[in-house]
């Protein structure tokens, strides 16, 4: 129901199609998504574009999926730890389970999601795939 | 302090109840259990019910309304929501209802009713418990988050598939000696191991089920409960948050709110882990029952694995865990969950276990998990008022 929603997305494209986090003011970390409040206090933050590389802490191939996910299945997930700092959820693209290790360099690449609902609206994002150094 | 005693238990048969509703499953437990206390419904003071996606899998919220209407009380009467911890954490209102001198009499329920909608859309369902924005939105499921934390922890650990695979092994054995249990069917390591794979490393085997049913506790001040043949009295409730989305934790292979959870529910009772008798912890995947030993500090951090290997945590060995079968094979109905496991402990401390009967069961723990981790409830148990 709420995943047919544009709007509901698209209040998210900063920070899902151009990875921006906040960094607060006061003790200089960084956020993503963005938070209010940050664990020193502070409320005074500016925004900080994260730079889209970073390495699988772990991952996991989904083959029992979401209804909406039906048609990419299976496809892999994985928890990013980029070099700013925060940790974000992925999807891994152009990747199978059995050609990702934990520790794997990755990079940002703008991707299509899912099309979903009567009016079949596109969500696009972005997702993570093999940095070139990484690969063999 | 004021102890509460739990003075009736009732529970529904967990499965696939293609005959039971929403309706049905929350008026056979609760009608069960004050049959079970030997009580009117008319000295209720005050119902939880805790349930975790009834608007989306019956079209019905409310809860709170229904439950009342079944006993035809008007009293106030609330739904509580905390993912598959909803259960527990509804018992956690009933004790403060009691405590703050408001009820003396309070019905705690559980239930879920799963099977009225299709997997997939059960499984978009339960990812609200997840943090929908940033990772239901990247298509993960629960097996999926789980998946991911048992790949950090099998590289950290060492730990085998082989040993992962025992903790479905153990909890379908236990099962088929409980007659609610979904599951009355024993497997082995190597069907777990070919069961199909859900979320890689997780098979179908290491998920809990999707599951119907519902149970329900009666709680009394220590006054009223005293007066009953074999209370059970409630020692010790600690509860802990935690981030909603598994990436904002420092580790992926533990489960901090549990460790939190346990302390203030332990030193409430005043007792040492090390007096529990018989435990009930949420094993939604495998992995989840190797973390939620090793995070009640039952097993040494990392020494979950060889545990499993050695047998020590089957219901006649040294650390019985979860001899109603678990969620895995008694049955998952989110809500209902954390009350099963109240319900599990006080049959073994009062001694009506039957076949998985534990040998001087005294004090017994219960671990009811929401999320990744979001949520934690530990509760402790005796037959003694401590």
């Amino acid at each position: 129901m709420h995943r047919q929603s544009p709007i509901l997305r698209w209040r998210r494209y900063p920070e899902r199609y151009r990875l921006e986090g906040n960094k607060c003011l006061e003790c200089s970390q960084i956020y993503f998504p963005k938070k209010e409040l940050c664990e020193c206090g502070c409320k005074s933050f500016v925004n900080y574009k994260l730079k889209g590389e970073g390495k699988i802490l772990t991952f996991t191939e989904i083959k029992s999926s979401p209804e909406e996910f039906s048609e990419m299945t299976p496809y892999c997930v994985g928890i990013i730890e980029l070099e700013d700092g925060p940790k974000i959820t992925a999807q891994i693209a152009d990747a199978d389970v059995t050609c990702l290790k934990v520790g794997d360099k990755v990079e940002s690449t703008f991707r299509k999601f899912t099309a979903v609902g009567d009016s079949g609206v596109i969500h696009y994002g972005l997702k993570f795939k093999k940095a070139k150094s990484s690969i063999n | 302090m004021e102890k509460i005693g739990i003075i009736g238990v009732g529970a529904t048969k967990f499965g696939e109840l293609w005959k039971h509703g929403l309706r049905d499953l929350l008026a056979e437990s609760q009608l069960k259990a004050i049959e079970d206390a030997g009580i009117s419904e008319r000295q209720i003071d005050m119902i939880f019910t805790g349930n975790m996606c009834s608007s989306d899998f019956s079209g019905q919220s409310h809860l709170g309304s229904m439950a009342a209407e079944i006993l035809n009380v008007n009293v106030p009467s609330i739904k509580v929501e905390a993912a598959c911890a909803s259960g527990s954490v509804a018992l956690r209102q009933g004790l403060q209802a009691i405590k703050s001198g408001e009820a003396d009499i309070v019905l705690v329920n559980g239930v879920e009713k799963m099977t009225d909608v299709q997997t997939r859309q059960a499984t978009t369902g339960l990812m609200g418990a997840g943090d929908e924005e940033w990772e239901g939105f990247n298509g993960l499921t629960f097996c999926g988050l789980y998946a991911m934390i048992a790949r950090a922890y099998m590289h950290k650990y060492k730990l085998t598939r082989e040993q992962l695979a025992m903790v479905s092994v153990k909890n379908h054995k236990h099962a088929t000696l409980n007659p609610i249990a979904h599951f009355h069917n024993e497997i082995t390591v190597d069907q777990v191991l070919n069961s199909s794979i859900i979320a890689d490393p997780l098979t179908l085997l290491d998920c809990s089920p999707i599951t119907d049913g519902g149970a329900s506790l009666i709680l009394a001040k220590e006054e009223i409960a005293k007066k009953f043949e074999s209370p059970i009295w409630a020692l010790g409730s600690g509860q802990a948050n935690d981030t909603l989305s598994l990436h904002a934790r420092k580790s992926l292979t533990e489960i901090p709110a549990t460790t939190h959870a346990a302390q203030r529910a332990l030193m409430q009772a005043k007792i040492g882990i090390d007096k529990i008798d018989v435990t009930e912890v949420h094993d939604c995947f495998s992995i989840a029952e190797v973390m939620a030993i090793e995070d009640l500090g039952l097993v040494p951090r990392g020494d979950a694995g060889k545990i499993m290997e050695e047998g020590l945590t089957y219901f006649d060995g040294k650390i019985p865990v979860n001899s109603c079968g678990g969620l895995k094979a008694c049955g998952h109905p989110i809500g209902a969950t954390g009350i099963k496991q109240v319900w599990e402990i006080v049959k073994q401390l009062r001694g009506e276990a039957g076949k998985r009967q534990i040998h001087n069961a005294n004090i017994g723990l219960t671990h009811n998990v929401g999320g990744t981790g979001s949520t934690v409830v530990v509760n402790v148990f005796g037959r003694e008022r401590g």
